[in-house]
C-alpha cells in the first residue's frame, strides 16, 4: 500500500481577512504532495477544530496577524485536547512579536513562523516532524 | 509623440549601433541576471527610445494638467497651491487613545485624519460579541456606540479637518455616527468632509472584510452615493480601492484593472438602481491605491489610471461635468514590501515609494512607520513617517513641477504598456458579465493568488530579493520598541457598552432598529434610519444584525 500522504489544514482563525499567507502556503503545500484543506478566513476555534477532526488532518497551521494569536491559538490546542485529538500537531504563523513565542509553546504550539521564513524551511519543518497517522 | 521622419531615422540608426555594442559588451561580461522585471513580473527593456512613443498623440494621450485625458493631473496649479494632503491612517485601543494619537498628529502637521477601526468594528461586530474574543482595540480603534465616535472626535474642527475612515460592511452605520456627532457639535453635513472606504467589491476580492452577499452589499454602497450627493456634497462616499488588491499579491496591472472595473460596477448600479444623472454623483467618488517598490511602475501605474478613468466616465457614461472625469486619489506605501528583519531598513523603503506617489500626482498620502510590519506603530516611528512627506514636499523641490516624468521614453511607453494590459482584463470581466460575475467565478482571487505564489517562489529561488531577507541577511539585530495593546482595553470597552445599553431609551433603540428593517425590506435608502439609530444609541452589531438577518451573511469559499 502507498503510504498516506500528509493531510495539512491551513486555517485562520478570527476576523482577520489578511489571507495572502495562507493561501500561498496553502498552493505550497499542494505541490509539496500534502493533501490541503483551507478555511477560508473568519473561523471560530470550535469551527476549527470540528473541521479538522472531521478532515482527519495530521496538522493544523493557524495564520494570524491582527494580534488575536495570544488567544486564539492556545484555544484551538484546548479545544483538540478536549476533544481527544491531541494527535493533531498545530503550529502558527503570522505577525508574531518574539516575545509571545514562549506563551505559544507553552500552550502546545509547535512550531511559530514569521515573515521571512521560506516556503521549503516550512514544508522541511512539516516532512520532518509529521508521520501520516 | 510628434518626432520628424529625420529624427526616427537617426534615432533607429543609433540604436542599432547601440545594439551592436551591447552584444559585444555581453561576450565579456554578461548581465547581473537574466531577466530585468519590475516587482510585478513586467519585462523591462535595457532602453527606451523615441521609437517606443513615436505612436503617442500628444494632444490625445498626454495634453496638459486639467485638461482631458488628465494623465498630468487633475489640477491646473498641481502641487504649488496645496501640497497633498499628509494623512496618516490610526487607530488604537479606546477612542480615547486615538483621540490623543490624531491630536499629536495634527500638532506635529498632519493635515487630513484617517481612522483605523480594529476588526470588530471593521466586520460589524461589538466588542463584547464572541466572535471579538481577542481582537478588541488590538488592530485600530474599537467603536460600538455614537458615544465612543463623539470621544473619538473630541476636540476635532470637523468644519476644518477632513476625516477617512476604513470602513466597509458597517459603513452605512459609522458614517451616520459621523454624521450625527457633525450635527450634534453643530457643523451642517452640508459643511462636512470626509471619505468613506465603503468598497466592498475589494473586499471579496482581496481583503476579506464582509458581511453580506455581493448584491446587497453595493446596494448599502448606493444608498451612500445617493445619500451623500442629496445631504452631504463635499463627503467622498466610496474610495475605490486598489491598495488591499495589491497587498493580497495582486500585480500592479491587476490593481489598476480591477480597481477600475469595481468602479465601473459603482457607477452602473447607481445609475440603474437610483436613477441618477452619472454627473450627480461621479465626481465624489474617489481611489485609493498601493504605492510598491517598484519606483517606474508605480508613477506609471497612477497616470495610467487618472486617463483610463476619464476615458471610462467620458465613452462608457458619457459623464460631461470635468469633476466626474477625474480620478482623484489617495495612497498608501506598500506594507507588504516592509521587512521585520532590520526594520530601520523599512524608512528608506517608505520613502522610495512615497516619493513614487507624489510623482505620480497622489491627492493625498500615507506613509507607513517602520515599526508597521510588527505592530500598531509607535509615536517616534509615526512622527519619522510623517516628517518623509514633510521632507519631500519642502526640502526635495519634487512638488515644484507638475508631472516632471512626463515625455520620458520609458516612462510614457511603460504607462502605454500597462493601459493596455489592464484594459485587456476590463473587457474579460466586462465579458463575463461584470465584477459580481468575475468574483463568483473566483476570477480576480485566483488570478492574485496566482501572482503572490509566483513572487513568494522567485523570493524563494533569490529571482527577487528583499534586503535583509533573502540576501544581506543578518544575525546581529537592533531591537525596536513594540506597542502592545493591553487585554484591559476590550474589558473596559465592553463596560462602557453595557453601560450604554443601561441607560439608553431602549424602546426608542427598538424601534430604529425596526425603521432599518423595513428600509432595507422595502429597498428604500438606510441612511436616514442609521443616522436616527445611532443617536438613540443604537450598536453598530445591532444594526449590522439587521443587515445580516434581511440580507443573508458571506462566507469566505476559501480560494486558493
Amino acid at each position: 500500500m502507498p503510504e498516506r500522504k500528509i493531510r495539512v489544514m491551513v486555517a485562520k482563525p478570527g476576523l482577520d481577512g489578511h489571507d495572502r499567507g495562507a493561501r500561498v502556503l496553502a498552493r505550497c503545500f499542494r505541490d509539496a504532495g500534502f493533501e490541503v484543506v483551507y478555511t477560508g478566513c473568519h473561523q471560530t476555534p470550535e469551527q476549527i477544530v470540528a473541521a479538522a477532526i472531521q478532515e482527519d488532518v495530521d496538522l493544523v497551521g493557524l495564520s494570524c496577524l491582527s494580534g488575536a494569536h495570544r488567544a486564539l491559538f492556545p484555544k484551538v490546542v484546548e479545544l483538540l485536547h478536549g476533544k481527544g485529538a491531541d494527535d493533531i500537531t498545530v503550529i502558527g504563523g503570522g505577525i508574531i512579536p518574539e516575545q509571545d513565542f514562549q506563551l505559544l509553546y507553552d500552550a502546545g504550539i509547535k512550531a511559530i513562523f514569521t515573515p521571512g521564513a521560506s516556503l521549503e524551511s516550512i514544508v522541511e519543518w512539516i516532512r520532518t516532524n509529521i508521520k501520516p497517522h | 509623440m510628434y518626432f520628424s521622419k529625420k529624427m526616427l531615422e537617426t534615432s533607429s540608426t543609433l540604436t542599432k549601433k547601440w545594439e551592436e555594442e551591447v552584444k559585444k559588451a555581453l561576450k565579456n561580461n554578461h548581465d547581473q541576471k537574466e531577466r530585468f522585471t519590475t516587482v510585478s513580473d513586467m519585462e523591462i527593456k535595457r532602453l527606451y527610445a523615441p521609437e517606443d512613443i513615436k505612436d503617442v498623440d500628444f494632444e490625445k494621450d498626454i495634453g496638459v494638467p486639467g485638461e482631458y485625458p488628465y494623465l498630468r493631473g487633475n489640477q491646473v496649479t498641481g502641487y504649488r497651491g496645496r501640497y497633498w494632503t499628509f494623512r496618516m491612517f490610526s487607530g488604537m485601543g479606546s477612542a480615547q487613545d486615538t483621540n490623543r494619537r490624531w491630536h499629536m498628529l495634527l500638532r506635529e502637521g498632519q493635515t487630513g485624519l484617517s481612522t483605523a477601526f480594529d476588526f470588530p468594528t471593521l466586520m460589524g461586530y461589538d466588542s463584547d460579541s464572541p466572535k471579538s474574543l481577542g481582537e478588541v482595540g488590538k488592530c485600530g480603534v474599537a467603536i460600538d456606540t455614537l458615544e465612543d465616535f463623539l470621544a473619538l472626535l473630541e476636540g476635532i474642527p470637523l468644519d476644518k479637518v477632513t476625516t477617512s475612515m476604513t470602513i466597509n460592511p458597517p459603513a452605512t452605520v459609522l458614517w451616520a455616527m459621523y454624521c450625527a456627532a457633525a450635527q450634534i457639535k453643530g457643523a451642517p453635513l452640508a459643511k462636512i468632509g470626509g471619505t468613506i472606504q465603503n468598497d466592498m467589491l475589494k473586499e471579496f476580492i482581496a481583503q476579506k472584510t464582509f458581511m453580506c452577499p455581493p448584491e446587497p452589499s453595493v446596494k448599502l454602497i448606493s444608498d451612500t452615493v445617493e445619500f451623500g450627493a442629496k445631504h452631504v456634497p463635499n463627503w467622498n462616499t466610496i474610495s475605490i480601492s486598489g491598495y488591499h488588491i495589491r497587498e493580497a499579491g495582486s500585480t500592479a496591472v491587476q490593481e489598476l484593472a480591477f480597481t477600475l472595473r469595481d468602479g465601473i460596477e459603482y457607477v452602473e448600479d447607481v445609475i440603474r438602481r437610483k436613477k441618477m444623472p452619472v454627473d450627480e454623483f461621479a465626481p465624489r467618488l474617489s481611489f485609493f491605491f498601493n504605492s510598491h517598490i517598484d519606483f517606474f511602475e508605480e508613477i506609471c501605474k497612477m497616470r495610467a489610471a487618472r486617463r483610463m478613468w476619464a476615458k471610462i466616465m467620458r465613452e462608457r457614461f458619457k459623464a460631461k461635468d470635468p469633476r466626474s472625469l477625474w480620478l482623484r486619489f489617495h495612497t498608501q506605501t506598500a506594507g507588504c514590501s516592509l521587512t521585520a528583519q532590520q526594520p530601520y531598513n523599512n524608512v528608506v523603503r517608505t520613502t522610495v515609494q512615497a516619493l513614487a506617489a507624489v510623482l505620480g500626482g497622489t491627492q493625498s498620502l500615507h506613509t507607513n512607520s517602520l515599526d508597521e510590519v510588527l505592530c500598531l506603530p509607535s509615536e517616534h516611528a509615526v512622527e519619522i513617517a510623517l516628517r518623509t512627506q514633510q521632507i519631500l514636499a519642502e526640502e526635495t523641490g519634487v512638488a515644484n513641477t507638475i508631472d516632471p516624468l512626463a515625455g520620458s521614453y520609458f516612462i510614457e511607453s511603460l504607462t502605454n504598456e500597462m493601459e493596455e494590459k489592464a484594459w485587456e482584463y476590463i473587457h474579460k470581466i466586462d465579458e463575463m458579465g461584470g465584477m459580481i460575475a468575475a468574483i463568483e467565478k473566483g476570477f480576480p482571487q485566483m488570478e492574485i493568488s496566482e501572482a503572490a505564489y509566483r513572487f513568494q517562489r522567485q523570493l524563494d529561488a533569490g529571482e527577487k530579493i528583499m534586503v535583509g531577507v533573502n540576501k544581506y541577511s543578518t544575525d546581529s539585530t537592533h531591537p525596536i520598541p513594540l506597542v502592545d495593546i493591553d487585554e484591559k482595553v476590550g474589558e473596559e470597552q465592553i463596560k462602557r457598552l453595557k453601560d450604554v445599553r443601561r441607560r439608553r431609551d431602549n424602546r426608542a433603540a427598538k424601534k430604529s432598529l425596526d425603521n432599518i428593517k423595513n428600509a432595507c425590506k422595502k429597498g428604500e435608502n438606510v441612511m436616514p434610519c442609521c443616522i436616527e439609530a445611532v443617536k438613540n444609541l443604537v450598536s453598530l452589531q445591532e444594526i449590522c444584525d439587521v443587515y445580516r438577518e434581511v440580507y443573508g451573511e458571506y462566507k469566505d469559499p476559501g480560494l486558493y
